[in-house]
C-alpha cells in the first residue's frame, strides 16, 4: 500500500509540473518508482490481470488510451498531455510492459501521405511519453494511415475521432 | 504465356497487299488523330456515347473446322475473341463496336474476302474479320484483319499461334492492332494491372494483393488477406510486384515474385518503409521511410544493397515516380505547408516545386510517354485526378467525384486508371479508367471492391 501511495503522489506532482508549463515537457522528471514489478493496485479484486490491456484501460479510462489531432496536425496539445500523463503513470507502475503507439489519419488524405502523417502523430505521442520518463525502447510505433478508422463515416465528427494516436499494450 | 507471332507467309498470305503495319511492334506509328475534346459539363457526358465514334462491325471469328482444343471449341472461341475485341474498343471510348451479337456470322472464306457492301449497308465504317483454327500441335492459330468498308481495303492484320489458355491475349493483341491503326496511338490493351482487392467492414478492411488483365480478365488473388496489403506496383517485366505489407504488424516494402510465390524485403530496417515504385528499367526501387516521424525518399537497387537518401527536409517527402528516361523523379512534399508536387534528379539534386494553386496536390505519376504527370488534387474535401506537364503547366482535371485517388498510366500514356471512393458508412472503393479527354470514363470490373491500381507495360 505504501508503494502505491507514493506512486500516486509522484504522479500527481508530475501532472502539476507539466500542467504549469503548457506544451513544453518538464526539464527534469521525478525518477520512476523503483523495485515495482507490476502495479498491484488498480486491477486487484476485479479479475483483471495487472499489466494487461484491460488493466491499462481500467486505469486510464474510456478513450484514455488515445489522443486526438487536428486536421493534418500532429502537435500534442494540453488535453493530449493530460491523457499521456495518465498513461505514463500506468506505464511507470508497470515498467515491464511494452506498448504499441498506433498512428491514424482520417480519410481526407491520400494513402501514402496518411501513413507518413500517422507516423508523425504516433511519434509525437511517443516522444511526449518519453519526456515523462517512459523508456522509449518500451514503445514501438506503427502507422495505419487511413486504413483503420475508429469511427466509420464521412463526417467531421468521425474524422475527429479517427485522427488519433492509440496506446495499445502488447505484453512484456 | 508465350505468344508466338505466327508466320504470316502462307497462312495469312494474300495478293498484292501494301506493306501496311505487318508488324507494328517495330515501328511506333505517329499520332495522326486528335482525341475529341470534352464539351460542356463533364458530369453529364461521363459514361455516355460521343456521336463521333467510328462504327466497327466485329462478327464472330470464323473457323475452318470446329475442333476441340484443350476443352475449348474453336467456334466458341471465335465468338469470345470477337467479344473481347469489341469490349476493348468500346472501353477506349473512341469506337462504337457492333457485334458479334446481332450481326451475321461469317464463313472462313469471307475472312479475306469481306462482303463490303453488306457491312456498309449496316453503317459500319470498318469491319474486323478473323479466324480461329486448331494448330495441329495442341495450340490455336488466331488471325484478325481490319478492313475499311468504303475503300474495300485491308488496313491491318495480325496472326498468332498460341497456347489455348492465351486466347484472351490474342484478342487483346488484335484489339491493339486495330486501335493503333485507327487512332495512331501506341497499343495498350495487352497489358496487366496489379491492385488491392478490398472486402469486409470499413473499420477492419481485408486488403489483398491481386492481378488481372487490363480489362479485368484472368483475375487472380495473390495474398490471402491475413496481412493488410497496399500500394502494389508491377515490375516492368511483370515478374515481380513491389508493395507494402503489414505482415507481423510492421509497415514494410516487399518484393513479391509472381512465379515463385515468395517475397523478400526491399531493405532491412526497423523503420516503416512504404510508397514503393520501380525505375523504368526495373533495376531500382524508390521508397519512403519514416524515421522518428520524419519521412524521406530513398532509392535502392532492386537486388538490395545500400539505400541512397534523396530528400532531407523536415517535412513529409513521400511517394515518387521516375520519368520514363529514368533521369528524374516526381514526388510529393509538404515542406511548404500542404502537400505539393516536386521534381528532382535521381541523385536528389535540383528539387523544384512544380504544382501551385488550387489546393493540395499528391500522388504524382509520370506518364510513360514523358509528356504529362498525373496527380490527385485535394481541395474542398474532395479528391480529383488530373494531369499537368512536367514543369507544372497545363493543369487539366479529368474527374469530378468525391474521392478519386492514385492515378496510374496506361502503357501508351493516353488512359489513366485510378480508384474512386464513395462517402459514408457504406462507402465503397472501385477501379475506374478515363482517357485524357476526361470524357470516356469506365468502371473496371473486379470481383470485390478495388483500390491502388498499378498498370504495367504492353506485353511483348
Amino acid at each position: 500500500m505504501t508503494i502505491r501511495k507514493s506512486t500516486a503522489m509522484i504522479a500527481a506532482i508530475t501532472m502539476l509540473a507539466v500542467g504549469a508549463c503548457a506544451k513544453k515537457a518538464p526539464d527534469t522528471l521525478p525518477p520512476a518508482p523503483e523495485g515495482t514489478g507490476t502495479d498491484t493496485g488498480a486491477g486487484t479484486g476485479t479479475g483483471v490481470v495487472p499489466g494487461s490491456q484491460e488493466d491499462f484501460l481500467a486505469s486510464v479510462g474510456a478513450m484514455g488510451d488515445r489522443v486526438f489531432f487536428d486536421y493534418d496536425q500532429y502537435n500534442v496539445d494540453a488535453q493530449d498531455q493530460a491523457t499521456l500523463q495518465t498513461q505514463s503513470q500506468w506505464l511507470q507502475r508497470n515498467p515491464a510492459v511494452r506498448v504499441t503507439l498506433e498512428g491514424h489519419a482520417d480519410e481526407r488524405g491520400t494513402r501514402d501521405y496518411n501513413i507518413a502523417l500517422g507516423e508523425r502523430r504516433a511519434n509525437a505521442a511517443k516522444n511526449y511519453l518519453a519526456s515523462l520518463g517512459v523508456d522509449p525502447s518500451r514503445i514501438q510505433v506503427i502507422s495505419y494511415g487511413k486504413e483503420r478508422p475508429a469511427e466509420i463515416g464521412s463526417t467531421e465528427e468521425a474524422y475527429a475521432k479517427n485522427r488519433r494516436a492509440v496506446t495499445v499494450v502488447i505484453g512484456r | 504465356m508465350t505468344l508466338v507471332r505466327y508466320l504470316m507467309a502462307g497462312v495469312l498470305a494474300t495478293a498484292s497487299l501494301p506493306a501496311i503495319a505487318q508488324d507494328q511492334s517495330t515501328a511506333q506509328p505517329q499520332p495522326t488523330i486528335q482525341l475529341p475534346q470534352p464539351e460542356g459539363p463533364r458530369e453529364s457526358i461521363t459514361g455516355t456515347l460521343s456521336n463521333e465514334r467510328t462504327v466497327i462491325a466485329i462478327p464472330a471469328l470464323a473457323t475452318s473446322s470446329v475442333q476441340n482444343v484443350a476443352g475449348l471449341r474453336t467456334d466458341s472461341l471465335g465468338r469470345q475473341i470477337a467479344e473481347v475485341i469489341a469490349a476493348d474498343l468500346e472501353r477506349s471510348g473512341l469506337y462504337d463496336p457492333m457485334g458479334p451479337s446481332g450481326i451475321p456470322a461469317i464463313s472462313r472464306t469471307e475472312v479475306q474476302a469481306p462482303r463490303f457492301a453488306e457491312w456498309q449497308a449496316r453503317n459500319a465504317e470498318n469491319v474486323v474479320h478473323g479466324f480461329v483454327d486448331a494448330s495441329g500441335t495442341g495450340g490455336l492459330v488466331v488471325g484478325c484483319y481490319l478492313y475499311d468498308t468504303a475503300l474495300g481495303s485491308e488496313l491491318v492484320r495480325k496472326g498468332f499461334e498460341i497456347q489455348p489458355g492465351d486466347w484472351r491475349r490474342a484478342a487483346h493483341k488484335c484489339a491493339d492492332a486495330i486501335y493503333s491503326r485507327l487512332s495512331g496511338e501506341a497499343p495498350f490493351f495487352d497489358s496487366r494491372v496489379a491492385y488491392i482487392a478490398e472486402s469486409g467492414p470499413k473499420g477492419n478492411r481485408i486488403k489483398r494483393l491481386a492481378i488481372m488483365d487490363s480489362d479485368g480478365g484472368n483475375h487472380r488473388f495473390i495474398t490471402n488477406g491475413q496481412a493488410l496489403a497496399i500500394s502494389p506496383r508491377f515490375s516492368p517485366d511483370y515478374k515481380k510486384i513491389v508493395y507494402v505489407s503489414y505482415l507481423n504488424n510492421r509497415v514494410r516494402v516487399f518484393i513479391y515474385d509472381v512465379a515463385a510465390g515468395s517475397q523478400k524485403l526491399v531493405t532491412e530496417s526497423s523503420n516503416a518503409t512504404f510508397a514503393p515504385r520501380w525505375s523504368p528499367d526495373g533495376t531500382q526501387i524508390l521508397y519512403s521511410m519514416a524515421v522518428n516521424g520524419n519521412t524521406d525518399i530513398y532509392r535502392i537497387s532492386a537486388n538490395g544493397g545500400t539505400p541512397v537518401r534523396l530528400t532531407s527536409t523536415p517535412g513529409i517527402d513521400v511517394g515518387g515516380s521516375f520519368s520514363p528516361d529514368g533521369k528524374k523523379i516526381v514526388f510529393e512534399s509538404d515542406r511548404s505547408g500542404g502537400q505539393q508536387i516536386y521534381t528532382m534528379n535521381i541523385d536528389g539534386s535540383n528539387q523544384q516545386r512544380i504544382s501551385f494553386g488550387g489546393g493540395r496536390a499528391a500522388t504524382p505519376e509520370w506518364s510513360p510517354r514523358g509528356d504529362l504527370i498525373a496527380f490527385t488534387r485535394m481541395g474542398g474535401g474532395e479528391f480529383r485526378v488530373g494531369v499537368m506537364t512536367p514543369s507544372g503547366g497545363g493543369v487539366r482535371m479529368l474527374t469530378n467525384s468525391w474521392q478519386d485517388e492514385a492515378p496510374t498510366w496506361s502503357p501508351n500514356g493516353r488512359v489513366i486508371q485510378f480508384f474512386r471512393t464513395t462517402p459514408g458508412r457504406e462507402g465503397k472503393s472501385s477501379l475506374w479508367q478515363v482517357d485524357l479527354t476526361g470524357v470516356n470514363m469506365r468502371r473496371l470490373p473486379t470481383p470485390q471492391d478495388g483500390s491502388d491500381p498499378s498498370w504495367g507495360p504492353v506485353l511483348p
